[in-house]
């Protein structure tokens, strides 16, 4: 996996990134993944409404999108959902994939197929799915206090969620040795004490990393909660969508550079957590 | 494997650690997934009896109206959406993922940060960054005015006409490319990092220039992670609801759409639910027939 490093000393006959037309080619695709995202960062910092020619420095958009109170109620909600769904997902996640790891039981197959589908499955079928299912079989209560108001789409989250966290989890217990287990067994712990003492430790760093991934697919959906939320219930992404759907304006530019800056926040979080390299398999 | 360690008189504790392990996630996974699922499923052989009943009655009607001209025109339209989306991304991706298997270590976790970061972000966002730089007043058109301009000062020319760059198919086709660019390379980028190098530079000492050893070399042997790229890509692709909604003109409707439509505005459920299961039927297939594929490669 490692074979990098035997390359490193004069530069090979497979080191294309030292090629012209490849760093080319590089360069072009990252103006064309970063320059609409970057200008629309920049722009954010214009003193115009026109959002096109640059007028001069100001932060008033920030001030605007920050007093904005249904934005701020909207982020507030997405923060809110995020976190609940994050715990509850991490926990289902870890027990999903300990039950993998280690057990062999009649219908594992279905059962691993079935976590394998909320990540395979559009997006927008999942949404119509919870929309019924909250409109028919368990309709939420209405008119609920505020964190238990959001409860339907914490739920939907949580349902795509923790197979995410579930596959980030059992790719760390392959590398746990089992004789350490064995060992703490050995020595008069009980099975919850040697789950806690040294299974959940090695696991640590996939379960941070497995959070930090709930997090930001919970506080990025769109289609899942565009079905779910009610007219009470509105998240950051669906506040933004209805503002986008009437113009391109500054405000929705700050907006949406603070939301850019909490999820890169959180992935390099993350990447101190798990290498790039672990993630992309 | 289970209780390996200890058979016998443990088997009773193990099956109480199964429980305890797997009881929730099952649970989750039936009540808020397979439940709601399949509750669509059945509406799709349902149809509206009153304002809000729905009656499963068993009948194809969905399904039928689903395969008539118009619907089946837009399904097929989705699929060359998410097919020439796929085939985009792959061209564009495919030497980004070279460059960053063979890249230094230090530069190759740089590279692959430098590729996620923008998947991490939201997509909403992402396409909301994309209008600004393809409406009549945006970036493009604003440069483009702008040398217009320049060369008008030079010869006479005709005053600037903004072209109309949002609201068509192009514009779709470039938010999807734009959007599903990083859900291709890392698939790649795993399936390189994983071939066997002395092969390629095998070819290459024999005199098989670049070009050729990518084809015939590099190409067949990552068949496989290529492959699993390709649906990675294409599988969200032809289930875009955003992209389609935000930059597609009325013509450039895609399959979601319509599928949202049913549920939201025309409010015929049964219908909406027929056609999300024609989207799901078609995800399952593919992954499906990759499944049979890895299979039939590993027994080979």
């Amino acid at each position: 996996m490692k074979q990098g490093s035997a390359h490193k000393a004069p530069p090979g006959p497979l080191d294309y990134l030292s090629r012209w037309p490849l760093r080319l080619w590089l360069i072009a695709v990252g103006l064309f993944l970063y320059v609409p995202l970057l200008a629309m960062m920049l722009f954010s910092f214009n003193d115009s409404k026109r959002n096109i020619v640059w007028k001069g420095f100001t932060t008033d958009w920030y001030v605007k999108a920050l007093t904005n109170e249904s934005l701020l109620e909207a982020f507030a909600n997405s923060l809110t959902i995020a976190a609940l769904s994050t715990i509850v997902s991490v926990i289902l996640g870890t027990l999903a994939a300990i039950a993998l790891w280690r057990f062999r039981f009649r219908g594992r197959g279905l059962f691993e197929g079935g976590m394998a589908l909320p990540i395979v499955v559009p997006e927008i079928c999942m949404g119509v799915a919870m929309l019924v299912f909250f409109a028919r079989i368990m309709p939420w209560p209405q008119g609920m206090v505020w964190p238990l108001s959001l409860g339907s789409i914490v739920i939907a989250h949580i349902s795509f969620c923790f197979p995410f966290v579930a596959v980030v989890v059992r790719a760390r217990l392959q590398s746990f040795d089992r004789s350490q287990e064995e060992a703490a067994r050995d020595l008069g712990a009980s099975d919850f004490q040697a789950f806690r003492d040294v299974l959940l430790p090695h696991l640590k760093p996939s379960l941070v990393a497995g959070a930090l991934l709930a997090f930001t697919l919970s506080l990025d959906d769109f289609v899942i909660t565009f079905f779910t939320a009610g007219p009470d219930t509105i998240t950051f992404p669906v506040k933004v969508y209805s503002m986008v759907r009437f113009s391109v304006t500054p405000e929705v530019n700050a907006a949406s550079t603070l939301l850019i800056l909490v999820t890169v926040a959180l992935t390099v979080l993350a990447l101190r957590f798990q290498r790039p390299q672990e993630i992309a398999r | 494997m289970a209780g390996s360690a200890e058979p016998g008189e443990d088997w009773r504790q193990e099956r109480g650690t199964l429980a305890a392990t797997l009881g929730p996630p099952l649970f989750w996974l039936l009540l808020f997934f397979m439940v709601p699922l399949s509750v669509v499923w059945a509406y799709s052989f349902g149809s509206n009896s009153g304002l809000t009943e729905i009656k499963i009655t068993g009948t194809f009607a969905n399904y039928a109206r689903a395969l008539e001209p118009l619907y089946l025109g837009i399904l097929a339209k989705s699929i060359g959406m998410a097919g020439l989306t796929t085939l985009i991304c792959l061209i564009v991706g495919f030497p980004v993922a070279l460059a960053i298997t063979f890249a230094p270590d230090r530069a190759k976790t740089w590279l692959l940060l430098f590729i996620m970061l923008p998947f991490w972000t939201n997509l909403l966002i992402r396409t909301y960054a994309l209008i600004a730089v393809l409406r009549q007043e945006g970036y493009v058109n604003w440069t483009l005015e702008f040398f217009w301009n320049q060369l008008g000062s030079i010869w006479s020319l005709p005053p600037f006409v903004p072209l109309e760059l949002l609201h068509n198919n192009a514009a779709v086709l470039f938010g999807l490319v734009y959007v599903h660019l990083p859900f291709m390379v890392l698939p790649l980028y795993a399936a390189l990092d994983r071939l066997d190098r002395s092969l390629i530079e095998a070819s290459l000492d024999l005199g098989a220039g670049h070009f050729r050893t990518m084809m015939q070399i590099v190409f067949p042997l990552a068949l496989p992670g290529i492959l699993s790229g390709v649906l990675i890509t294409f599988i969200p692709a032809l289930g875009a609801y955003l992209t389609p909604d935000l930059l597609g003109g009325p013509d450039s409707q895609m399959i979601a759409n319509v599928i949202e439509r049913q549920f939201k505005r025309a409010n015929d459920w049964p219908f909406g639910a027929a056609l999300s299961f024609m989207l799901m039927y078609l995800t399952l297939i593919l992954i499906a027939i990759q499944a049979m594929s890895k299979r039939g490669r590993e027994d080979a």
